[in-house]
């Protein structure tokens, strides 16, 4: 099987974000694989192992920005492709979708192609769907569970109201939730191998698209307003006066 | 000179910390309550491939450098001592002392399994009545033919009741002229008839670690399984000692960084007098001088891997950095304390479990006070290093990964 994980680089989630003149800065927290996209990563591991096969990283980012990248190839992904080109900053997800579809489509024989569901940066959730979409693949999101027969691709679904089995014809677009299953630490031979590797550098001439336009724009970021916290030691004779008011205090504010 | 960390270090860094925050810190106040060893934490180093990290890739390891070593023990220690300690006994005393010492077929027999996590080793060298004199020691070994009948006790032994290997030092040659020649090593299989062995419980810190004894009566040990020469043994340990307070000295540093960040953590959130405590200057001097030791305990343990990896000899160097980082993270453990107040007290939080799992250290693996005695030893010209008839070699990434 060819197997692609789509991965974006993101803000450590302990990172402390802050907007200022509406940039987002983070410090010097490091940028790490979108959490999300390590299941994606993982599932695709696992069906390589399982099927045989070779597992294409790819992500849109900075030059400089391989620190994701060196994370898939360390958990033991073949190969990895960065798309760099300085048209690609602030994009939206579709434009972004247009550019991984097309590296996709530059790849070439792809049987799926396996998503974080969402980056815990900008959380929009779109961009599996959306390439899917240019692609004219299947999109089976949410999976859980994922199984492959033949050139079919079965997929757990994990909604809100239980699960939801689907299937579909390969070539399709996979995108992964965290009931798959903790994803694995890299290993120190991945690690020797991820830091030597040398990644490719795709910029859109490369992959012969002109510079996506936005159809969303970004006119503006906020921190959320800081809240006001009250704190307010209960005090009693017993613990169970101490409880009783508290039990008292938590009904009256309908916290129950 | 160029101070920077590899990328392979890098990743070696954040893929422990990823394990440690993962597994290890959400159960870690639980065993330490309870005095248990957390029950999937050495298989897991094994999976992970920690346990060998440092051994050629020939003889079941990882075949990373002995800097990546130093900071899988600093990453393993800043989430809890017991970790690594099981490092310094099963990779710094036994692994490589067998890597340096061992024959090509006590390489094959024993430190493939050890390397690979599928066997648990330690390092049996202290007495009930013997620490620091290593040469003092009175558990014994006779020869009769082809075996060794071991007879004696051996206490604080780290691993004791989990181990299946033990590099083992005992007396056998008491009519030697110099005391250093009256000992040899074996490589000792644990499950073998005539060891008994068993936990001590109370300890101030390590509590979920496993520390014990193990009890020699009539042991036979097959002449096969000695290390080196007979009459080799004090050489042979004291290198060991030379890989296992390295991994010391790397882990103390963890401990320093955890109490500075706890420390951070906490003067930026707590408020005395109006403002947060972190704005308060003797606060501040305490964290600042954490994170000027952390420093320099990171520094000199990286020195002293930097030298391993090269080949040199590097007693003085790790015990540098052994004394300092054990000391500094006693006095980091004690300072995280008085910043966290009342608080720090209770083990709601982790700067107490710093401070009880901190003290061991200064006195294993060599006391500070034997540290000080090394140090002045070399300083004084009195101390020299002699070749070694097996030094450990130069780490060769071809040699190491092949």
């Amino acid at each position: 099987m060819k197997i692609v994980a789509c991965i974006k680089q993101v803000p450590d989630s302990a990172a402390k974000v802050v907007v200022e003149n509406g940039r987002v800065f983070w410090g010097d927290a490091p940028l790490v694989i979108n959490p999300w996209d390590e299941f994606a990563v993982e599932a695709a591991l696992q069906l390589k192992e399982k099927h045989g096969g070779t597992l294409t990283v790819i992500s849109v980012g900075g030059e400089n920005e391989k620190e994701a990248i060196k994370h898939a190839l360390a958990m033991g992904a073949d190969d990895a492709i960065l798309i760099a080109d300085p048209a690609l900053s602030g994009l939206d997800t579709q434009s972004i979708a247009q550019v991984l579809a097309s590296a996709i489509q530059k790849i070439g024989g792809v049987d799926v192609a396996f998503f974080g569901r969402q980056a815990i940066d900008s959380d929009s959730g779109l961009t599996p769907a959306q390439t899917a979409r240019l692609l004219n693949w299947p999109a089976l999101t949410l999976a859980a569970v994922i199984s492959v027969e033949a050139d079919t691709i079965k997929v757990d679904r994990a909604i809100e109201e239980g699960r939801q089995v689907v299937s579909a014809k390969m070539p399709a677009v996979v995108s992964l939730v965290k009931d798959y299953g903790e994803p694995r630490y890299p290993s120190f031979m991945g690690i020797r191998k991820a830091a030597r590797a040398e990644v490719p550098v795709w910029s859109l001439a490369n992959l012969g698209i002109s510079a996506p336009t936005s159809v969303i724009a970004w006119p503006e970021i906020t921190n959320p307003p800081s809240r006001n916290v009250v704190c307010e030691i209960i005090t009693g004779s017993s613990p169970e006066e101490i409880a009783a008011t508290l039990a008292d205090k938590i009904l009256a504010e309908k916290v129950l | 000179m160029d101070f920077s960390l590899t990328e392979e270090h890098l990743m070696t860094e954040r893929m422990v910390q990823n394990f440690t925050q993962k597994e290890i810190l959400p159960v870690i106040k639980e065993y330490d309550r309870k005095q248990e060893p957390i029950p999937f934490a050495l298989q897991r180093l094994g999976e992970l491939g920690i346990l060998g990290i440092c051994i050629p890739v020939r003889y079941g390891g990882q075949g990373m450098d002995f800097i990546s070593l130093g900071l899988a023990c600093e990453g393993l220690e800043a989430a809890d001592t017991s970790l690594r300690v099981a490092m310094s006994v099963h990779v710094g005393l036994c692994a490589l002392t067998l890597l340096q010492w061992g024959s090509e077929e006590q390489k094959q027999k024993y430190l493939v399994p050890l390397a690979s996590g599928q066997k648990l080793g330690c390092g049996v060298f202290t007495e009930p009545g013997m620490g620091s004199d290593v040469a003092s020691m009175s558990t014994s070994a006779k020869r009769d033919g082809d075996f060794y009948i071991l007879n004696g006790e051996k206490m604080w032994i780290s691993l004791a009741s989990k181990a299946d290997y033990a590099m083992v030092t005992v007396r056998t040659n008491p009519g030697a002229a110099r005391p250093s020649n009256r000992l040899s090593t074996f490589i000792v299989d644990l499950n073998m008839p005539g060891i008994t062995r068993g936990d001590i419980h109370g300890k101030l810190g390590v509590r979920a670690g496993s520390t014990g004894w193990i009890n020699f009566q009539d042991a036979r040990v097959p002449v096969e399984n000695r290390i080196g020469e007979e009459g080799e043994g004090f050489k042979i340990t004291m290198s060991a000692f030379d890989h296992g307070r390295y991994t010391v000295a790397s882990g103390a540093a963890g401990i320093v960084r955890a109490a500075l960040e706890a420390s951070v953590r906490y003067a930026k959130e707590r408020t005395s007098f109006g403002k947060p405590i972190a704005e308060h200057q003797l606060i501040q001097e305490k964290i600042a001088r954490m994170s000027q030791d952390y420093e320099i305990a990171r520094l000199l343990y990286l020195r002293a891997g930097w030298l391993k990896n090269q080949g040199v000899r590097n007693t003085l160097e790790t015990s540098f950095a052994k004394k300092f980082a054990t000391e500094a993270s006693f006095r980091a453990a004690d300072d995280a304390i008085q910043i966290h107040g009342a608080y720090g007290y209770s083990d709601e939080y982790d700067v107490e479990r710093y401070l009880r799992n901190a003290r061991g250290a200064i006195i294993y693996e060599g006391s500070s006070e034997i540290q000080t005695l090394i140090q002045a030893g070399y300083a004084l010209g009195e101390r020299q290093e002699k070749p070694l008839r097996c030094e450990m070699p130069a780490y060769d990434p071809d040699y190491w990964q092949s």
